[in-house]
């Protein structure tokens, strides 16, 4: 919504302020100004002359020299290769020193185009005359501007004044942010009674009075509303005995320096209201209105129309249609049909204000694909009540302009009248919600400004119509509020009952998870949560995986967007590819967000979603390394256990010898592996890639931040190295498991210290050593206890087919 | 007898001080003091002094051991000290050669904004709750004041995955979710991901994350509101930080506000940072509208609450001046490294 600062006045005539403090004040008061624009910000020192004298320019054919009097003593030499200039004509003239905002190209130059008086082809020339778009204008919003030319002021302007007054361009614009509770101030008038409180001005909106002209409305129209849920109230008048023309100049600069362009008095009318009253109308040619009746009734489906536009339209039952005796003529509150539209010859007009429901009107504006300037006012759900003092002002305006004969009468389908809501008027409750102390007398006053009308008797508030969003004391509290100045209610803090402020434990296990990844050198990326279904088939996902089961987004924003993830994956080798494209080296990045599963599909209830810990690494370190930031992130968060590690994982994206499940007390909590070069090909990563995904759902009940003291060793350690030939599918895993199962009460630790592979070794097999420690807490060991144990330990491995090396 | 002890202290004193190193040194304790030393062999030929005698040779004999035992340490004590310094000397390194440092990964800036204001509501005794991204209509907009049909519904651009379920706009269905469970007085805060169908370009993105606001309680009033939102802006931004509260609407507050601060960057003045305007736009707040409470099984006659939506992204771009959101997404470490 946009108003110019001049039409504002014309409702607040004491209104003087400056644009900026027209912005700050309105906005504070809650009509948001989100910016102004000045018409003439870039004009300076132009004034009317009047063209005394023309002759050709000695040295140029293109050129004249003209004579122009500009007020002053005598007249200015300008010279000029327009090719409309005749004397006496009176032009807009740019004195020496003065600014235009652009060139007559229509290019505008911020700041505005200097002009000094100097010498064209060696004649002096004092200023320049200006094309419209010189002064920041264009010839759609000032027709009678010629093209390509200087502007032609009608002889009635006073030579010497300012050309930039006489064209309405010393105005400013504002542009405003309205929020969709407050309809009404989606028009002038709406804002300038927001203006006149927000100032404490006298707030004097038109004064509406049709003459008419004789006659009865009812002999020329019937009005026939057969959906009223859908049309609420319909109004209707005529006009006969039409005469086309221009509108005055001053509508059309008001229109004009609001950005419509003017057409003809009667559109300008239709526009003029619309702004003025926010209340679109439209107006039928009636002798092209079969048995000069209207119908208002749901459109049949599949019927077709043809808008006045051109275009023809496929309605279902769901559209509101207006229709004459036989046929549809416009589609309600969006456009009118090609068969009913005023033409040049029209001669008697049939005008409409009507109130649509806004809900109606938005999706069926929607389902036709057809937004208008009507229906965008229409959708926000507009005033009954004002249907009728809208039309009024256009009649009123037919009549002031000469432009026809207003039949007396309106025909008016009202069934059911909007009556004003009754709010109780409660001082102590608005106080007590916004922590003031403001008196009855000053809420009231408040009121007052809004035309919210007290009911002394009954000590309610009265709510005008057009004020649909007040409904309830903490809305009058906002009245109260926005007039008192958010600025001067109080500050203070809640009181009451003490709150422990905290975070959930899940919450401090991610923080753990950050903690870590970033000790252990990896940034924490971000990743989306929807994408392509292709991504399985880049993961090389089995068909019958069950990660492809996603929950799909029925209007996503593309192919790429469309369904939640189910793996993690995809993102962080998305942002591994990005940085291996812009040649990072050595990159580390952990991401923590959540997967979406479905629980059926199509989906009936939500997902479930399933917080994941990714890691994703290329460059320097290996499987192991990711393997030693999992552990550190399992040792952080009391996980003290060994986890387990089972290589038979199945994962079709990572490197077959080189994944694995892991396993804690026997729960699954996440994966790691390198990943499958054929993925990596597909990602474009041109190096070995390490993942690891921790299912933290998983993990939680296993992790706490309860730590006991376990005592310090006081007795002397007894420490064993063992060495050892394995046959190669043993794992490791598998000896320190027997290890672990055979070492006894005393064992204390065991850590692989050498592994070999090669020449010394025989084919398939690998060396392997272990250093194991055995302690008792309580007593020095006597060597008994540790060769029982070691004993039972080699007995154990021998079993597996290890050869022991002494 | 005398003067051989005499001569083994003059000889002993001529070696300790022309000792070039500590083994010489040794070598005079040895071959004077130790057991098959010059002094050591006087005190063995004790048995050919008289009696009477005996003593008094003793005390001289120990004299002189006392003295060339104190000689060997203060010649042993300086050598070292000499060595030491040497050794000090030797040691010496260019302290401005490059530190060795572990590489610590980074937290990307919207973490560190959101531990930043997680921080100041936990101090000020809030609880950070979660609520799932993909919610139901019912608790994103119905709960909320937002009808079916209603204009702010189209307004937010939602991903819709049936009609009854739809990716959240925003992170308010939580505290509908939290109002509910009917446990009071609430203080919450609930940060999260929210969608809404925006391409991508520098100041959009299809998602982002909010961080919601909720207290309910007695006598909660606006100017509560006011206290703790400038609360906030101070520890975020700086104790110089000045708030200003602009009328507004929001379906689920009455009255709603907008919250600008004073531009931190220029402190108010105006500066290309904040459009010359000096302020900030930074979260939408207001007072719970009495309908939602109603809805969410709380009476608005007891209770009344405000509420109040962060943009985190918003956040974390004002505060380190970064200037397209892209970069938040891209996880390219050059970026991160900066955080």
């Amino acid at each position: 919504m946009d108003t110019s600062l001049s039409w504002i006045k014309a409702y607040v005539p004491d209104l003087e302020v400056t644009a900026q403090e027209y912005t700050d004040a309105m906005t504070l008061s809650g009509t948001k100004v989100e910016g102004f624009q000045r018409l003439d910000a870039d004009l300076d020192r132009i004034v009317i002359g009047q063209i005394k004298k023309i002759e050709r320019h000695p040295d140029a054919d293109k050129l004249v020299v003209c004579q122009v009097d500009v007020g002053g003593d005598a007249p200015i030499q300008i010279v000029t290769g327009a090719p409309n200039v005749e004397e006496g004509q009176k032009v807009p003239v740019v004195l020496d020193g003065g600014r235009v905002a652009g060139g007559h190209d229509g290019k505008m130059t911020p700041g505005g185009v200097p002009i000094k008086k100097g010498k064209l082809r060696g004649v002096e020339s004092d200023g320049m005359m200006c094309s419209i778009e010189e002064l920041g204008q264009t010839r759609e919003l000032f027709p009678e501007a010629p093209e390509n030319g200087i502007y032609i002021f009608p002889q009635d302007v006073t030579v010497g004044e300012s050309a930039v007054h006489a064209l309405g361009l010393d105005d400013v614009i504002f542009e405003y942010e309205i929020t969709s509770n407050r309809v009404d101030c989606y028009s002038v008038i709406g804002i300038a009674r927001e203006a006149a409180a927000t100032f404490r001005k006298k707030f004097v909106p038109p004064v509406v009075e049709v003459k008419g002209s004789g006659g009865d409305v009812n002999d020329y129209i019937q009005v026939d509303v057969k959906d009223v849920d859908l049309c609420p109230r319909y109004c209707a008048r005529v006009v006969k005995n039409i005469k086309l023309a221009p509108s005055p100049k001053w509508m059309q600069q008001r229109l004009a320096v609001n950005g419509i362009r003017p057409i003809n008095n009667l559109v300008d009318i239709t526009n003029y209201v619309m702004e003025e009253y926010g209340q679109p109308m439209h107006a039928y040619d009636l002798d092209t209105i079969a048995g000069h009746r209207i119908l208002v009734r749901r459109a049949e489906n599949g019927e077709k129309f043809v808008t006045l536009d051109g275009q023809e339209r496929v309605m279902d039952d769901s559209v509101l249609m207006i229709c004459d005796g036989e046929k549809a003529v416009g589609i309600a509150g969006i456009m009118g049909g090609e068969n009913s539209m005023i033409t040049d010859s029209v001669q008697t007009l049939l005008f409409e204000a009507a109130c649509f429901d806004g809900t109606n009107i938005r999706l069926s504006s929607k389902k036709i694909g057809l937004r208008t300037d009507a229906s965008g006012k229409f959708e926000k759900g507009l005033d009954p009540n004002n249907a009728k003092e809208a039309i009024d002002r256009a009649c009123q305006l037919i009549e002031e302009l000469g432009a026809g004969e207003v039949v007396d009468g309106m025909v008016d389908v009202y069934p059911g009248v909007k009556e004003p809501v009754r709010v109780p008027f409660e001082p102590e409750e608005i106080n007590a919600l916004l922590g003031t102390k403001i008196s009855r007398e000053q809420m009231l006053e408040y009121f007052d400004m809004l035309e919210l009308v007290y009911d002394r008797k009954t000590e309610e508030i009265l709510v005008p119509t057009f004020r649909q969003d007040v409904e309830r004391t903490a809305d009058l509290a906002e009245e109260v509020a926005r007039f008192f100045g958010y600025d001067n209610i109080p500050v203070t803090l809640p009181r009451g009952e003490a709150t422990t402020g905290k975070l959930p434990f899940k919450l401090r296990i991610e923080e753990e998870a950050r903690n870590i990844a970033e000790f252990c050198g990896f940034s924490q990326g971000m990743c989306y949560s929807f994408e392509s279904p292709k991504v399985f088939d880049k993961l090389r996902l089995d068909g019958q995986d069950p990660l492809r089961r996603a929950v799909p987004i029925s209007n996503p924003l593309g192919e790429d967007f469309s369904i939640m993830r189910t793996i993690s994956l995809n993102g962080m080798l998305t942002s591994l590819a990005t940085n291996y494209n812009r040649r990072n080296k050595d990159v580390r990045l952990y991401e923590l967000g959540n997967i979406y599963l479905p629980k059926e599909l199509p989906v009936t209830e939500l997902p479930e979603e399933r917080m994941q810990f990714t890691l994703g690494m290329y460059g320097e370190g290996d499987f192991f390394t990711m393997k030693g930031v999992v552990e550190e992130f399992f040792d952080r968060i009391g996980m003290d256990k060994r986890p387990v590690y089972d290589p038979r994982a199945g994962r079709n994206y990572l490197h077959p010898g080189r994944q694995a499940n892991i396993l804690y007390e026997g729960t699954n909590i996440g994966y790691l592996g390198e990943l499958h070069p054929t993925v990596a090909d597909a990602y474009g990563i041109g190096e070995r890639v390490y993942l690891a995904v921790l299912d933290m759902p998983s993990i939680l009940p296993f992790a706490t931040f309860d730590r006991k003291y376990q005592g310090v060793a006081r007795y002397p350690a007894v420490n064993r190295d063992i060495s050892m030939v394995v046959p190669r599918e043993i794992l490791a895993g598998q000896i320190e498991a027997m290890i672990a199962q055979r070492g006894g009460k005393y064992l204390e630790s065991y850590r692989l210290f050498d592994i070999y592979e090669g020449s010394q070794i025989k084919e398939g097999y690998k060396s392997l050593a272990y250093s194991i420690v055995f302690r008792a807490k309580d007593r020095t060991l006597e060597e008994a206890d540790v060769s029982a144990a070691m004993k039972k330990i080699l007995h154990g491995l021998e079993s597996m087919g290890i050869e022991l090396r002494q | 007898m005398k003067e051989k002890l005499q001569k083994i202290r003059q000889e002993a004193t001529a070696r300790i001080q022309a000792a070039a190193d500590l083994a010489a040194l040794n070598e005079v304790r040895v071959s004077v003091l130790g057991k098959k030393g010059e002094l050591t062999s006087v005190l063995k030929s004790m048995k050919d002094v008289a009696a009477e005698e005996r003593p008094k040779v003793g005390q001289m004999v120990n004299d002189v051991r006392g003295e060339i035992e104190k000689m060997l340490e203060e010649a042993k004590g300086s050598m070292e000290a000499a060595l030491r310094e040497a050794k000090l000397k030797a040691e010496v390194i260019d302290v401005t050669l490059p530190a060795r440092k572990n590489e610590l990964g980074h937290r990307h800036p919207n973490t560190i904004a959101l531990e930043e204001v997680e921080r100041i509501f936990i101090g000020m005794g809030y609880e950070v709750v979660e609520g799932p991204d993909v919610e139901y209509d019912l608790y994103n907009f119905e709960k909320l004041n937002i009808p079916a049909n209603h204009p702010a519904k189209d307004e937010q651009d939602t991903f819709y995955i049936n009609k009854e379920i739809v990716l959240r706009t925003q992170t308010s269905p939580v505290q509908a979710r939290v109002m509910e469970q009917g446990k009071l007085p609430i203080r919450m805060i609930a940060p999260g991901r929210v969608f809404r169908s925006d391409e991508v370009d520098a100041t959009h993105s299809p998602s982002f994350h909010q961080i919601e606001g909720l207290v309910v309680d007695k006598n909660i009033t606006f100017a509560d509101l006011k206290g703790t939102l400038e609360e906030f802006a101070r520890e975020l931004f700086g104790p110089d930080t000045r708030t200003k509260f602009r009328p507004h609407h929001f379906p689920f507050t009455e009255p709603s506000a907008e919250v600008d601060v004073s531009c931190f960057k220029c402190g108010g003045k105006g500066c290309r940072f904040c459009k010359g305007s000096g302020w900030i736009e930074i979260l939408g707040c207001g007072m719970v509208h009495p309908h939602v409470l109603e809805m969410c099984g709380i009476d608005p006659q007891v209770y009344t609450g405000f509420a109040f939506g962060v943009g985190l992204e918003r956040i974390a771009l004002l505060k380190y001046e970064i200037d397209d959101m892209r970069l938040l997404y891209e996880n390219d470490t050059r970026f991160l490294k900066q955080f």
